[in-house]
């Protein structure tokens, strides 16, 4: 065995298979013209960002917004009940949505992202597939992956859409972060709301435009739209949601968490997307720091890094700059806080990063923390339980509650145990005063 | 000045306390809710303003509360922070406090860091968990309160939740294990519950305190706390107030809120909106007409009746001795009944049938001779031991003959009984798949009838109620814990009787559909349905089926008693004129004892039970192998788990070494990767020490080490192996963290699961004895030699051995595990070849290789010799199959394994696979559709057994025989 390293896919590609795979509507690139392609809902603004992104480049694309039970329950029926719960949700979203009629199942596509990690959430497209197949059988799937899978049914991107993406991604965090930290605060009630609806708008007409690529220009004029909000002096509890990236973000997955906190008199602080972006980034680079793997991807990835995490910086600097805002996370930060925790060996799923975040909440000032998972998460087994109790043993006041998302579990039962936090967040809070 | 009040509105129970400012207490009450909160806090509210009138500050706590006080205004506080106000106010040097409601389980830690926990979602249920096992066993909570007391031996019962102890009760119900050991068994099953789901790695220790209804009521329980604790008389409290504890808290609490007249709090109680949070559906049937049009077709398939007092002549009997009901039927010989019978079991089995035969015989006055008979059912061997009995058919077959009578063409029967679900689809005459609920689904059925009765009502007129409800509630399809969950959040919130039962019935049907058949459309059931079952003598169950699969059905009118029907025509049709029936001179002398024991038979210690009949024929259950029947074992020789038993722990030379002792934890990864690393430490100078073998105590050793309840059982069985290297006091242990297994070369990726491939990490965070010098964990990826090499030098820095050294012997690792792989598939083929000069059918037993623990499989292997067939594993055959493109992505090399040893299946005749799946395994949540998928596109069947910490082989001997049944069926229709 030794080094001999063979690409195993190009190896199975050169022996004799059996084949057992299904088959199914395919994608191709003249669909572009024809076909409309739905989104699944995962983070509002963010997405809407996207979303418009997407029609600028000539795509028909729509993020779906259906949230009722009936999208649970389309879930249900076509996805093995022990599969996570945002896999579910998918599916019942895409499904609900092509059974409303409102779009014509000869001309629609759906997509969905793949990480190709060793984690089940890979195995999503496989599943959704499988559940229009029985539906809607001429609905393509596309792939939206950055590491060679499903190389006949990947959305094709351009480096200047990927380019986009990036920043897309930057300026969407930017107004959630920013959002996030005026709206519990507002003296006029829809002040924030609106602010952050002419930043959408701002971002995607920049985005139309070649200064899109101007990102501390962009960054700072959100900044300063936030921070011209009055706000209330006053001091509420800070909540950090991490986990799972479906259910941590998704309202449709965490029965509106974000909400219920704001509901709760809480400030949510929610980890940027970008900073998932990284750790995917990171845990590439990782496979050659760890074992000594070696190629044109592993370097690539250092490269992508490199820049990223420089924008981060000049972003950061930007708030501190500013001075009305806790800054964005800085990554290098959130790694050293992840190494006190856990390995960063542990890549599968969100791994590390979900302990990082909830060290690197704890040492910038938000000690209280909805872990929020699907029933029966594997890797959060053990980076979300799992860690707790070394998390509680570095920072004495970290206040975790972990939730399980499921579609049988009663959100009664989750918000009870929610209030449990909030309870002895508030009491914290109280002795810190 | 105000008084503070406190109300606490739990999911049973409503507590009101009035507490004056300085803490003493004026008033307290304790009553049961039935689902009518608003009601009854009115209705002691109103008692507290006769009694004290005046201001109140008042606070109200509990799950319940919750809707009540949003909708109310009335402040709210967590129940567990009013429980933590209490104790600091009265209890200041209490360290833990352990509080069990009807629904929740907390744990609140007072010193050494505070901490206050609650149970995750799947641990639901603590009194109404009690409540449900007294109505399984028939007896009140108190009566089993003063059982327990009086046990003498506690039985294993799964603790993660009602549903799974229940399956582990339900046998030993069966096998008529007496009342005061149950009872005792499964207040255990609630400590051991609350002590693995919520300490989870911290220690009860020190004064703790004991506080709810439950604990409050049943001394049993705390019995069993402060045992299993291990705590002295003055470290274990149990205060007078216990029961309203959070309602004194919550009035506590209270200080800080704006006082009001009390006439006030009752108002906004009164005026208290229902919300319209609870989710929908529509009714079941639109109006009287439609229910008659449905009663009318149905009617169409009853049976018709011969009267057993003028009828003369031949009768076949038919038993279907269930899991908690038992059926009986006579027959004519052209299929009229003459007598039938259905019964909960309430225990012995055996005296319910004797009854019924004795009835038959005085009845009939001689008239009737009985030609033949037979019994299915998971009693089958007891029953026709006892009966003597013709013959013991399967349950699948006995329900597809039943079927069958009702319509020739059928292609899907569905059976809902009390406790499992069964699908069958039939193709060319023969059950071409089955499909049975897993443990977690189970109880269904019976859960109405639970439920019912806690309403005080029968089944019957329950169900009823349903049919015209305006608006069904949706109440969830993952299990009964869920449902009864569910169900209690739409009584608080205001749902009608009507609605919660028709809410039920629809949610059975959709767990049968979406989690046990599985289907995707309602085409794939077939058009000729068969429905049956007790579950479907509901009307509103029936309804809710037709409704959501869009197709009408046929339900025989004795759909509770289809088995011994069906049992009844076997007899018929395979007898020949003489039976061996019990006679009725027989039966008046007809007696029996029972005693248990323990069978020394092996190292499993089962425990069995003997019934010993009248003419000293006995009948011994409980037994997981011939061996505990007082039989010879049927040979090892084919079955390939027992060779790798062996054969694994001999991959370690046992040399003594210089440099220490290395402790290998025997689980997870370590069934695959043992011969490497006792290779590798061996050679370098190490004895390599394993850890004992699995056993149930060994996981209760480190169960206070589990984070996380609902990890499967094989990740939650390693904590005890760490403890137990511990105790025996190796240097240092070794388990190496790997994100990908050894590349096979065979799919896109070589992942492990994340389990498998990170669980060190949570070991380490989770065991306060393991520390960085006695735990080693290196990241490896088993694919890179150098790098591996390296690691592993960098990893036992301390030894300072050269780089040369550790090439060296992990080279020796290797070859010891090529050598084992060679050893394991050159005995599989020698099983095969023995197997087809032996005319044998072999079984595929697929899984990962830690299935091959015993106390993980729970002795599969040996039910499936002591069946007659052979046994092989999936790292056994896979080599021998073709490289697969599978539809899901293909990424797990022990996944890939199972692929390819189905397609090696396909490729034989004689072989058959069965899929074993951990329980919590969500990466088979995807294999096992696939698995499925190869085997039936070449037309095998597909068997899949979930397993857990659960201990119940009935289930999976009447799976793995409906398959046998099946498959020998399909060979004689292809001759």
């Amino acid at each position: 065995m030794k080094e001999e390293r063979v690409n195993t896919t190009d190896y199975i590609s050169n022996v004799k298979t059996k084949d057992y795979v299904e088959t199914f509507a395919k994608w191709d690139k003249s669909m572009k013209a024809t076909h409309k392609i739905l989104i699944p809902d995962m983070l509002p603004w963010h997405f809407m960002i996207l979303e418009r992104l997407f029609k600028n480049e000539g795509y028909d694309v729509e993020v779906l917004k259906n949230d009722t039970r009936a999208v649970v329950d389309e879930g249900l029926k076509h996805v093995h009940n022990d599969t996570c719960y945002p896999c579910l949700c998918v599916v019942g979203q895409f499904i609900d949505a092509l059974k409303s009629g409102k779009y014509d199942p000869d001309h629609t596509a759906v997509i969905i992202t793949q990480s190709g990690g060793g984690c089940r959430a890979s195995n999503y497209i496989p599943l959704i597939r499988k559940a229009l197949k029985a539906e809607f059988p001429n609905v393509p799937v596309l792939s939206l992956n950055f590491v060679g899978l499903e190389k006949d049914s990947s959305l094709d991107i351009s480096v200047s859409l990927l380019l986009k993406l990036v920043f897309a991604i930057y300026y969407g965090d930017n107004i959630m972060w920013c959002y996030n930290q005026t709206k519990p605060y507002e003296e006029e009630v829809g002040a924030t709301d609106k602010v952050r609806d002419e930043m959408v708008d701002y971002v995607v007409s920049m985005l139309g435009t070649h200064s899109f690529v101007r990102y501390k220009k962009v960054s700072k004029r959100i900044i300063k739209a936030f921070a011209s909000v009055k706000r209330r002096n006053i001091k509420k509890v800070k909540v950090g949601i991490v986990g799972e990236i479906y259910v941590k973000y998704s309202a449709i997955g965490n029965n509106h968490l974000e909400d219920f906190l704001m509901s709760e008199d809480c400030e949510p602080v929610v980890p940027a997307l970008m900073d998932f972006v990284l750790y995917c980034i990171v845990n590439n680079i990782n496979e050659g720091e760890m074992y000594d793997k070696k190629g044109k991807f592993i370097w690539l990835n250092k490269v992508l890094y490199r820049v990223l995490f420089h924008m981060q910086k000049k972003i950061i600097k930007l708030f501190e700059k500013d001075g009305t805002f806790e800054p964005l996370h800085n990554f290098e930060h959130l790694r050293k806080c992840g190494d006190k925790v856990i390995n960063q060996g542990v890549k599968m799923g969100e791994g590390w990063l979900i302990p990082a975040e909830m060290a690197a909440l704890a040492e910038t000032g938000t000690e209280n923390i909805v872990c929020a998972q699907p029933f029966g998460c594997l890797p959060n087994h053990i980076a979300g339980k799992g860690v707790i109790r070394t998390l509680k043993n570095l920072y004495e006041k970290e206040n975790i509650v972990a939730v399980d998302y499921d579609p049988s579990a009663t959100k009664v039962n989750q918000e009870n145990r929610i209030k449990l936090m909030l309870a002895t967040a508030r009491e914290n809070l109280q002795n810190s005063d | 000045m105000a008084k503070l009040l406190g109300i606490d509105v739990g999911s049973t129970t409503v507590k009101l306390t009035v507490v004056e400012t300085d803490g003493t207490i004026l008033y307290r009450s304790y009553e049961r809710h039935f689902a009518q909160v608003k009601e009854t806090v009115l209705r002691e509210l109103k008692k507290i303003a006769a009694q004290f009138g005046g201001e109140f500050r008042a606070s109200i706590t509990g799950s319940a509360g919750l809707g009540l006080s949003q909708r109310s205004g009335i402040n709210f506080v967590q129940e567990v922070q009013a429980a933590f106000v209490a104790i600091r106010r009265f209890y200041p040097d209490a360290d833990v406090a352990v509080e069990l409601g009807g629904e929740d389980a907390k744990i609140i830690f007072v010193t050494g860091g505070t901490e206050q926990r609650m149970n995750g979602s799947c641990a639901g249920g603590t009194g109404a968990f009690i409540d449900q096992m007294a109505t399984l066993l028939n007896i009140t909570v108190s009566e089993m309160d003063e059982y327990a007391l009086k046990a003498e031996k506690i039985y294993p019962i799964a603790s993660r939740c009602g549903v799974f102890a229940k399956s582990d009760i339900q046998p030993l119900i069966n096998q008529g294990a007496n009342k005061q050991d149950i009872s005792a068994s499964i207040f255990q099953a609630v400590v051991d519950q609350t002590v693995s789901g919520l300490a989870q790695g911290r220690r009860i220790k020190g004064k703790v305190l004991f506080l709810g209804g439950p604990l409050y009521f049943l001394k049993g329980l705390r019995q069993a706390f402060v045992r299993t604790l291990n705590l002295s008389e003055e470290n274990a409290v149990f205060p007078d107030d216990a029961s309203c504890f959070m309602s004194i808290g919550a009035a506590l609490h209270s200080a800080g809120v704006q006082a009001m007249p009390v006439e006030e709090i009752i108002s906004r109680v009164e005026n208290a909106q229902g919300s319209d949070e609870i989710v929908t559906g529509e009714p079941l049937f639109k109006d009287k007409e439609e229910y008659s049009a449905f009663v009318k077709r149905h009617r169409a398939t009853d049976l018709k009746f011969a009267d057993i007092a003028t009828y003369e002549g031949d009768a076949y009997l038919g038993v279907d001795s269930g899991s908690t009901t038992t059926k009986l039927i006579l027959i004519t010989p052209d299929s009229r009944i003459i007598y039938s019978h259905y019964q909960t079991n309430n225990g012995q089995p055996v005296d319910i049938i004797i009854d019924r035969l004795k009835d038959i015989y005085k009845q009939s006055q001689g008239r009737i001779k009985i030609r033949g008979s037979a019994v299915t059912g998971y009693g089958e061997d007891l029953i026709k031991a006892a009966i003597k009995a013709d013959f013991g058919i399967v349950e699948t077959v006995a329900h597809f003959k039943a079927a069958l009578h009702f319509n020739p063409d059928v292609d899907f029967i569905i059976d809902i009984g009390g406790q499992d679900i069964k699908c069958f689809k039939i193709k060319n005459k023969a059950i071409d798949s089955i499909m049975l609920n897993e443990a977690c689904s189970s109880g269904c059925g019976s859960f109405i009838q639970t439920f019912a009765r806690a309403m005080g009502m029968e089944i019957d007129k329950f169900s009823q109620l349903g049919l015209f409800a305006a608006h069904p509630v949706e109440l969830g399809s993952r299990c009964t814990v869920f449902m009864n969950s569910a169900v209690k959040q739409a009584q608080k919130e205001g749902s009608s009787v009507e609605d919660i039962s028709a809410g039920l019935s629809i949610s059975i049907v959709k767990n049968a559909i979406y989690k046990v058949i599985r289907a995707a459309s309602a085409d794939e059931l077939g058009e000729n349905i068969v429905v049956q079952g007790g579950t479907f003598l509901n009307d509103a169950v029936l309804r809710a089926f037709e409704r959501e699969t869009g197709k009408n059905v046929i339900r025989p009118g004795i759909a509770g008693l289809m088995g011994a029907y069906g049992a009844a025509l076997y007899a018929q049709e395979a007898g020949n004129g003489n039976s061996t029936t019990i006679s009725e001179e027989d039966i008046q002398n007809f007696s029996y004892k029972s005693t248990s024991t323990i069978c020394r038979g092996c190292t499993s210690k089962c425990n069995i039970n003997i019934l010993t009949f009248s003419d000293k024929t006995r009948y011994i259950s409980g037994n997981k192998c011939e061996r505990g029947a007082g039989q010879k074992p049927a040979s090892t020789e084919l079955d390939i788990y027992s060779y790798k038993q062996e054969r694994l722990p001999k991959t370690i030379a046992g040399t003594k070494g210089t440099l220490g002792r290395v402790g290998i934890p025997l689980q997870l990864g370590m069934y695959e990767q043992l011969p490497i690393w006792a290779g590798f430490f061996e050679t370098l100078g190490f004895e390599v020490v394993l850890s004992d073998k699995s056993s149930r105590e060994l996981y209760f050793k480190g169960q206070h080490t589990v984070a996380s309840d609902t990890a499967c059982y094989p990740a939650k069985l390693i904590h005890g192996h760490i403890e137990s290297l511990l105790d025996k006091g190796v240097d240092f242990i070794f388990m190496p963290c790997e994100s990908y297994n050894l590349d096979e070369h065979d799919s896109t990726n070589h992942y492990n699961c994340p389990i498998v491939a990170y669980y060190p990490e949570l070991l380490k965070a989770n065991n306060e004895r393991l520390n960085e010098s006695n735990f080693i964990m290196p990241y490896l990826d088993l694919n890179m030699w150098d790098n591996t090499v390296k690691r592993l030098t960098q990893a036992l820095a301390k030894y300072k051995f050269k780089h040369k050294q550790v090439d060296a012997a992990l080279k020796v690792g290797f070859a010891r595990l090529d050598e084992y792989h060679k050893d394991v598939r050159a005995k599989g083929m020698e099983i095969m070849e023995k197997a087809a000069a032996q005319g044998k059918q072999v079984i595929v037993l697929a899984g990962r290789p830690y299935h091959v623990d015993n106390e993980i499989n729970h002795g599969i292997n040996k039910l499936i010799t002591s069946l007659g067939m052979a046994v092989l594993s999936e790292d056994a055959v896979f080599d021998k199959a073709e490289v697969l493109n599978v539809t899901v992505l293909n990424q797990w090399t022990y996944h890939a394994r199972m692929y390819r040893a189905a397609e090696f299946a396909c490729s034989h005749d004689n072989v058959n696979l069965v899929q074993l799946v951990s329980f919590g395994c969500g990466l088979d949540a995807i294999t096992t559709d696939q698995m499925r998928a190869i085997m039936e596109s070449n037309g095998k069947l597909y068997t899949q057994i979930k397993i857990d910490e659960i201990n119940n082989l009935g289930v999976v001997k009447i799976r793995l025989r409906s398959m046998l049944a099946a498959i020998e069926e399909g060979n004689k229709n292809k001759v």
